[in-house]
């Protein structure tokens, strides 16, 4: 049991928490990049699943951009980023390859709440004279909101692991504790930044399960 | 291999390897042995996990179903498993199994945990209650049941909760080269630290090809054990 007091000792020392290659700074990379990667994420794929659910078209679209996505590598698509000229932008790669990896699940379950909305609910919103642009606003997306929000979910922790894996490719985040300790050989660091990423991890899955339960009624959805 | 009509004259051997290009022909033919071996490393390593991965669901989702309360914590453990990111999975486990395949395997075995558990237990608890009662008013025992009528009707499910954690494993092995086993992801990483575009591009195409190609066998296995569903949607 070694291992564990020595990886326990490099957390409890202050010298590895402080500086550039430090702890904050490497979590403060991290979430910057998780939540910079979601809006863009959810700018992209939102309006789209939004129309395309409200039209009834694309169903086949987004499921296959969603298998096809779990079919890609993340760590390949990072590092054929990297070897392009967008490999000359420090974060340029890492930023494209997380946006890439968040999009297909917030596409495909956004529009799967969409399509999951009772048609019986729109044809009566229809009977009222709504036009399409308030059904979508007043009684698709509120009633969609639920499955959206576990889009959403999904795609932050999906984001939270795929930045650590930037690391391997010489990005920032926590995932570079890790790394620098397989360079140094460190096996007590290793462990230590994976306790601190996974930790990380949970922390995030952890926050969106209170937001889900205590959080302000129209973003409350029971899970599917 | 590409005729190449050297024009620009800038180094002698003016081949795709010399100006290292993304799509390289000689590549595939000088390198082609490391390119196989990285292949069947993969391939190895994903199929040895995800066979354990499914000796280990079967009897979590067959607990989880005979014990209702064993559910929540069973789902919730491999679900706690599956947040964990990769490199810190494997990181955690490294000073378990030290630099070897069984590492990455191991890690890749509780990633599909959650997807298996998850589809089998679904499978199990869509066999029509109705379908249970007529087995056993025809004298079935409780085993003979299982493995007559509910494990065969809770197999679509599972085949697509099977389909997805190989899907997924085929792409995570490749961060296994962080600790030197990692298949395909082995060259991209000694790719990525050489500038070697080919490859880089050569190695991330077949994980794509391997993982379309697993999901299609998979497809067609599933729709040869259970002709059924087949016969229904005709």
């Amino acid at each position: 049991m070694n291992l564990l007091s020595d990886s326990w000792n490099w957390l409890a020392d202050s010298a590895h928490w402080a500086g550039d290659n430090g702890v904050w700074h490497r979590l403060a990379q991290h979430v910057t990049l998780t939540v910079v990667c979601l809006v863009i994420s959810c700018l992209i794929a939102l309006p789209v699943a939004l129309v395309l659910g409200h039209l009834g078209k694309g169903g086949a679209l987004a499921v296959n951009i969603a298998n096809v996505g779990r079919a890609v590598p993340t760590f390949a698509v990072l590092v054929l980023l990297l070897l392009t000229p967008l490999g000359q932008y420090s974060e340029g790669p890492t930023v494209v390859a997380l946006v890439l990896f968040a999009v297909p699940p917030l596409l495909t379950n956004a529009y799967v709440g969409m399509r999951g909305v009772d048609r019986e609910v729109v044809r009566a919103a229809r009977g009222m004279g709504m036009t399409g642009r308030q059904m979508l606003f007043r009684v698709e997306v509120p009633l969609a909101l639920p499955m959206i929000m576990n889009g959403v979910r999904i795609a932050a922790v999906q984001l939270v692991a795929t930045a650590t894996i930037a690391a391997i490719a010489g990005g920032g985040g926590l995932g570079r504790i890790i790394t620098a300790g397989f360079n140094l050989a460190s096996t007590p660091q290793v462990v230590a930044g994976a306790v601190l990423v996974a930790v990380f991890a949970l922390v995030v899955e952890a926050l969106f399960e209170l937001v889900e339960r205590f959080g302000p009624g129209w973003l409350r959805g029971r899970r599917a | 291999m590409r005729l190449v009509n050297g024009g620009s004259g800038t180094s002698p051997p003016d081949d795709c390897l010399a100006r290292n290009d993304w799509i390289c022909g000689e590549y595939l033919s000088t390198r082609r042995h490391m390119l196989v071996d990285a292949t069947v490393q993969h391939l190895e390593i994903t199929v040895v996990a995800v066979a354990i991965a499914v000796v280990i669901a079967v009897p979590l989702a067959l607990l989880a179903r005979r014990w209702g309360w064993a559910a929540g914590p069973v789902l919730a453990l491999t679900t706690v498993l599956y947040t964990i990111p990769s490199l810190a999975m494997f990181s955690l486990l490294l000073p378990v199994y030290g630099l070897s395949a069984t590492l990455v395997i191991a890690g890749l075995v509780l990633y599909s945990l959650t997807l298996l558990v998850r589809n089998i237990l679904a499978g199990l608890r869509s066999v029509p209650e109705d379908t249970r009662q007529a087995a056993r008013g025809m004298g079935y025992g409780p085993i003979r049941l299982l493995l007559t009528v509910e494990l065969p009707l809770a197999l679509p499910a599972a085949l697509a909760g099977l389909r997805i954690a190989t899907v997924s494993a085929v792409s995570l092995v490749t961060v296994g080269a962080i600790v030197g086993y990692g298949g395909l992801g082995n060259l991209i990483y000694s790719g990525m630290n050489t500038y070697f575009k080919a490859q880089v591009l050569t190695a991330s195409v077949l994980c794509v090809v391997i993982a379309l190609v697993a999901d299609v066998v998979l497809l067609a296995i599933g729709r040869l054990l259970t002709p059924w569903t087949r016969a229904s949607r005709a």
